[in-house]
């Protein structure tokens, strides 16, 4: 069953990766190319993008599914963490240090942002490996991570910065180059490795934490790959693209009722499909017609991902989830 | 205290005192007594989740402290209180947990124990059912499954009757007993007295963390200990094996 999911999902991204490079603005004929500059446009500007996509939308949909394994709750999101917010503040910092100096200020602020914050979320929950006080430190990391955004935009230096900062927030993939795919790609790789290597302990993890012992599941373990795993995934992701939010709650939950719903064999597809819905997602905001530029991805995503987020909630009311 | 599984020897934490135990393969032991006396605390570190500081556990003469977390997962199959089912998977997917241990759900081995356990608790009919959709009988079953599929050499559950009916409270514990018949060792906590009396071969009662009586059920739990224990006056009725408790 697995086997044919992951073999579906993949041929799709087949289909899809080469469609979406011909989309946007300027639209590729691939058999005469009659645009001017087809090649630079298809090489530095739609590769890149795509390539973003699939390594973004990978990491989110695995980190996804580790987190709701790991708290065993359909509803967590990598968000829960406070790993997002936590790099999201180091970016918005970067601002402030004038991250016109250098390209790399802003993704390197991001990764130290979401350094700390695995390092605060280790510090506090790490000496027992429990799940509850784990989300307890994730929630207080995010909400105080949040807080020092807003207070870093509210005192920004100039207006002009201020909305550079909210505009980058938001999420996009728009103008991005190989430099943020050789920044996002082996990060993201790690952490995708390390948390597909949690899938064991995840699935013990079914039956509770006291069995998950009794089956040889080491929670302090499991928690340092969490984190690490998480961290490297979701701290890529927003260094390089901003706040994406939703994909790592809705991909796990579209693709468990298609798995057996382990928490390990909802990881690679989760991981693909994830791919297959930023991928398509950043095309359909780039072929969008909008006056004023393009419908920013972040927000198209927290536009289905609200609803979604609603409807499952009714449905766990229903008792259905 | 100190407890000794089969050649388990378990010492174990505050809350339990000064408590030596040995523990034999191949008997359905219970572990009985009032409310906060210390009975789950004992099979935790019976099953090596708690460190028995002051004490000592010991599985095969070796200190539980020194056996490699793998190895005393493979040993040791132990059943929490109210046991928890995160995921709407499958019965089968729910009793290959049990081979977390080995690893090897997908190997001929791991598969031929999954498909023992789940033949040893009569779930071929209810494989592909999802959790969610079993009644509290099958539940409990496909949970034992899962212990089973580990093939340990230890059986340790936590209240396994809590929630259950009398039927399937009986049927089970036939279960358990056809485990200790084949050579597994047994460990039960159990709040019923004369489930206890009825279907086990020792009975460990514990008060307050001390041991109070420990032996052949007719022993441990005649009238004199269960009203020290527990402070109600009781006498046993019927024969062995159907004994049912008079409270006076």
């Amino acid at each position: 069953m697995n086997r044919r999911l992951i073999l579906i999902l993949v041929a799709a991204l087949v289909v899809a990766v080469p469609l979406s490079l011909l989309a946007g603005r300027v639209w590729i004929d691939p058999i005469a190319p009659t645009t001017r500059n087809a090649a630079l446009i298809l090489f530095e500007l739609r590769l890149p993008r795509a390539a973003l996509a699939l390594v973004i939308g990978a990491g989110l949909g695995v980190s996804g599914a580790a987190m709701q394994g790991y708290l065993r709750n359909p509803l967590a999101d990598p968000g829960l963490f406070g790993i997002a917010p936590g790099a999201a503040l180091g970016a918005v910092l970067s601002f402030w240090a004038g991250y016109a100096a250098s390209v790399w200020l802003l993704p390197v602020f991001a990764l130290v942002g979401a350094g700390g914050a695995m390092a605060l979320l280790a510090l506090i929950a790490g000496r027992e490996g429990g799940v509850a006080l784990f989300t307890m430190a994730g929630l207080m990391i995010a909400s105080l991570a949040g807080a020092l955004t807003s207070l870093a935009i509210s005192l920004s230096p100039t207006p002009f910065a201020m909305s550079e900062i909210v505009t980058w927030l938001m999420g996009a993939l728009a103008d991005r180059s190989w430099r943020e795919v050789g920044i996002a790609a082996p990060l993201t790789l790690i952490g995708v490795g390390v948390l597909l290597s949690a899938g064991r302990g995840l699935d013990a993890l079914t039956l509770g934490e006291v069995a998950a012992r009794s089956l040889g599941l080491e929670p302090r373990r499991l928690q340092a790959r969490m984190i690490v795993g998480v961290g490297l995934a979701v701290g890529a992701a927003v260094a390089v693209a901003g706040v994406i939010g939703f994909v790592g709650l809705m991909v796990p939950h579209l693709v468990r009722p298609l798995t057996d719903r382990r928490p390990s064999s909802l990881m690679v597809p989760s991981a693909l499909a994830g791919a297959l819905l930023l991928l398509v997602a950043d095309c359909l905001c780039r072929v969008l017609p909008l006056s004023g530029g393009e419908l920013r991805l972040g927000i198209a995503l927290s536009l289905l991902g609200a609803p979604f987020f609603l409807k499952l909630l009714l449905d766990m009311r229903r008792g259905l989830a | 205290m100190t407890a000794t599984l089969g050649c388990v020897t378990l010492s174990l934490a505050d809350r339990l005192t000064d408590l030596t135990l040995s523990l034999h393969e191949g008997e359905v032991t219970a572990i009985c007594g009032p409310n906060g006396a210390g009975k789950s605390t004992l099979l935790s570190c019976l099953g090596g989740l708690v460190a028995a500081d002051g004490g000592l556990v010991t599985l095969g003469g070796r200190l539980m402290r020194n056996v490699p977390v793998q190895e005393r997962a493979r040993s040791i199959g132990y059943l929490p209180q109210s046991p928890e089912i995160a995921w709407d998977v499958s019965v089968e997917v729910l009793v290959s947990l049990g081979r977390l241990p080995w690893g090897d759900a997908g190997a001929k081995i791991g598969r031929d124990a999954i498909e023992e356990a789940i033949a040893a608790m009569d779930l071929g009919a209810l494989r592909n059912r999802r959790v969610s959709r079993l009644s509290g009988g099958e539940r409990a079953r496909a949970l034992m499954a899962r212990v089973l599929a580990t093939c340990p050499a230890w059986l340790l559950a936590d209240e396994p009757l809590a929630n259950l009916d009398l039927r399937h409270a009986i049927a089970l514990m036939r279960r358990f007993r056809e485990q200790a018949g084949k050579g597994r060792g047994v460990v039960l906590v159990l709040h019923d007295l004369a489930t206890a009396m009825n279907f086990a071969d020792r009975v460990i009662v514990l008060d307050r963390g001390r041991l109070a009586a420990d032996g052949e059920p007719a022993h441990a739990l005649r009238s004199e200990v269960i009203e020290q224990v527990w402070g109600c006056k009781a006498g046993w009725l019927g024969e062995r094996g159907m004994r049912a408790l008079s409270l006076g």
